[in-house]
């Protein structure tokens, strides 16, 4: 299926979401963005120049790692990760960014700003800046900020200026407002990098587009590894565009069942969580420039959202997963913050690999699924981000008490140089 | 009486109208009715009665905080509705609902128009929702004689003024210069051009707004435009100065 083939219904839109919903003064820099992409799509040279961008800068193709010990552990389906977080700047989104860095320099704009929740999209942004010579400036909800100082320390250091959005909730749907404000000012110079396949056509495409990256190498990657396609294919999605990177390198293998994992936060029924379409609490509305299901209450207003993991904090999901979830083409499940921790250890313990608390989301719906399944089925898990950057919040949330007396230590040696 | 038909009636007496702004609920209702006063006291022709919305992403700083504090005070559409049909009974200006398309979409089109009208409302500003996906909304109020107010923007190239002015009832609202509310505009020649390049490509009186803030911009903006429209700068003249602030804001634009 091509989900991109707008000739028989309305461009921009997958069903009855998507589209663009934008103040009047940003039609034509959306216009303008629209055609430089297209160009760029039709033009076998960009995909050509943005491959090998990818190759030689961030280490591209990322591998397929089999998982023997967890696999056997659980006693089911065999077990394979596609390795994305062995990425420059450790995640996926170096995909997009580097990919909107080729773009921004065809649309001869010499500014870049974006939004950023854990701090991921910035950190990629920031190194996609610094390596094209571009101005940059990152927007982040200070909440953010404050539990994600690694990110926010190395997007400084690479030369981009990091603004604490003290809107609202202060997380990721305020960053995104706040980058909308700058661009009605800005468009004649700046090209807004969103992170993420949500925002306004084209950008839910645009990101999807470059993520497929991440399928088309998984699909040929397991193929060759595990002899045949995967039977489910795993991925955390909070915006959603790791997931339909991956995803779309199985859209067309009715035997490859996709799951989308969200964000559970404290679970079903507490109010507080992100899970738009596993759980039954969003309903579909127009904000941040498209339409899709937000987690919104009667009057239309945004709900509170939480998750351990600030890249999954976000009140709405990619349009093309609302109606793919519809066609029911994707199956949607949700992981708890307490689930997460314990896959995480697991994850760590028996494998070895140290999984972002987005992906480990996936993780979670997968080691749970697994024993259910046989032997000879294939589960493919995208390791979108490594947990590295998360080590802050993991301490606290494995309450290592050895870290914390680090930490005490640091703030000690600070005092005295100081003083 | 519909929009472009009060604004005509009320041109024959003054060169220039102004509309003014108020975002329901903040500081509070009470507050809103005590400058809705004011605003009729000092001849204020339009109303802009905002209603609240979580990601306000098209204000700026003032506003965005305004909205933030009339939700977290528990502000719904029922009251907004209910403070537009005590105003219309009691002033003699027009009010028009100023808002976010979700606040619309999540109640369904017919219904917001229906509950316009029911509250007296005379149009809406939505400027999130653009031309393409307006229809069903347009429709429907043009049963109701409710009028859509379409904006207008520097950035907007000559086809698209075009497709804008023949989408255009009631009232255009033409957006002095890039960015969000708030922040102060020059209005010179490049807004007076701004102005007469709108007035090509439609029929129905134009309000600027954006950065309006003194009585030389009205002057710049007589013989010009039709309405001047003034949001921030009066709300910032009641934090700093309450009722007495606003009423001075106002005494000194209109004398």
């Amino acid at each position: 299926m091509n989900i991109f083939d707008f000739s028989e219904g309305r461009e921009g839109y997958y069903g009855e979401y998507g589209g663009v919903f934008l103040p009047e003064v940003l039609h034509a820099t959306i216009e303008e963005l629209l055609a430089c992409f297209r160009e760029c799509k039709s033009d076998p040279n960009f995909w050509r120049e943005y491959v090998e961008l990818l190759q030689n800068y961030s280490g591209r193709p990322t591998p397929i790692t089999h998982l023997p010990n967890l696999s056997r552990r659980l006693g089911g389906a065999q077990i394979y990760v596609k390795r994305d977080d062995l990425n420059h700047t450790g995640s996926h989104k170096i995909n997009n960014v580097m990919g909107q860095g080729l773009l921004c320099r065809r649309l001869g704009k010499r500014r870049v700003i974006a939004e950023t929740g854990a701090g991921q999209h910035g950190f990629a942004t920031a190194t996609m800046a610094a390596r094209f010579g571009f101005d940059c400036k990152i927007y982040m909800g200070a909440v953010d900020v404050a539990r994600q100082r690694p990110n926010v320390f190395w997007m400084e250091n690479l030369g981009a200026q990091v603004i604490a959005v003290e809107d609202g909730q202060k997380t990721l749907k305020d960053a995104i407002n706040e980058c909308m404000r700058d661009w009605v000012l800005n468009m004649a110079d700046t090209h807004y990098v969103l992170g993420t396949a949500c925002g306004p056509h084209p950008f839910p495409e645009m990101v999807s587009w470059f993520q497929s990256i991440i399928g088309l190498e998984a699909r040929e990657q397991i193929m060759a590894l595990a002899g045949k396609l995967p039977d489910r294919v795993y991925a955390c999605v909070g915006g959603g565009s790791n997931a339909i990177g991956i995803f779309q390198g199985f859209l067309s293998d009715d035997n490859v069942e996709l799951i989308g994992c969200e964000a559970g936060g404290l679970g079903a029924g507490s109010n507080l969580h992100a899970a738009r379409l596993a759980y039954n609490d969003a309903s579909v509305g127009v904000a941040q420039g498209f339409k899709t299901y937000f987690l919104q209450n009667d009057q239309g207003n945004m709900k509170e959202t939480h998750s351990i993991a600030a890249g999954l904090d976000y009140i709405g999901v990619n349009p093309i997963f609302s109606y793919l979830w519809e066609q029911g083409k994707v199956r949607f499940e949700a992981a708890t913050d307490t689930e997460v921790k314990d896959a995480l250890r697991l994850t760590m313990r028996t494998e070895g690999l140290i999984p972002a608390l987005e992906t480990t989301h996936a993780f979670v719906t997968a080691i749970k699924e697994a024993p259910t399944m046989a032997k000879d089925e294939v589960i493919l898990i995208n390791q979108s981000g490594r947990g590295d950057k998360d080590i802050f919040t993991i301490a606290d949330a494995l309450e290592d008490h050895k870290w914390k007396s680090f930490i005490r230590g640091k703030s000690d040696q600070y005092q005295r140089e100081d003083n | 009486m519909s929009l472009a038909t009060y604004i005509a009636q009320r041109r024959q007496q003054k060169p220039l109208l102004i509309m003014a702004h108020v975002v329901c609920g903040y500081p509070s209702f009470e507050a809103n009715i005590r400058a809705l006063e004011i605003m009729e006291d000092a001849g204020v022709d339009l109303v802009e009665l905002q209603f609240p919305f979580s990601e306000p992403s098209a204000d700026g700083p003032l506003f965005v905080r305004a909205n933030e504090e009339s939700l977290k005070a528990g502000t719904t559409i029922d009251q907004c509705f209910e403070l537009m049909r005590l105003a219309t009974q009691r002033f003699s200006f027009k009010i028009v609902m100023m808002g976010y398309y979700n606040t619309v979409y999540k109640m369904g089109e017919a219904l917001f128009v229906k509950r316009l009208e029911d509250a007296g409302g005379a149009g809406y500003i939505l400027p999130d929702l653009p031309i393409e996906e307006s229809k069903v909304l347009h429709t429907a109020s043009a049963a109701a004689s409710i009028d859509p107010i379409i904006l207008m923007t520097p950035t907007s190239s000559d086809q698209r003024l075009a497709q804008l002015g023949a989408a255009s009832r009631g009232l255009v609202y033409v957006v002095a210069r890039k960015g969000v509310t708030g922040g102060k505009t020059d209005m010179d020649d490049a807004v007076v051009a701004l102005i007469k390049r709108c007035r090509q490509y439609t029929s129905v009186p134009i309000g600027v707004g954006f950065g309006i803030t003194c009585r030389e911009d009205l002057d710049a903006l007589t013989g010009v435009a039709d309405v001047a429209i003034i949001g921030t700068a009066a709300l910032k003249a009641w934090e700093s100065g309450g009722p007495e602030g606003l009423q001075a804001f106002f005494k000194a634009l209109t004398v």
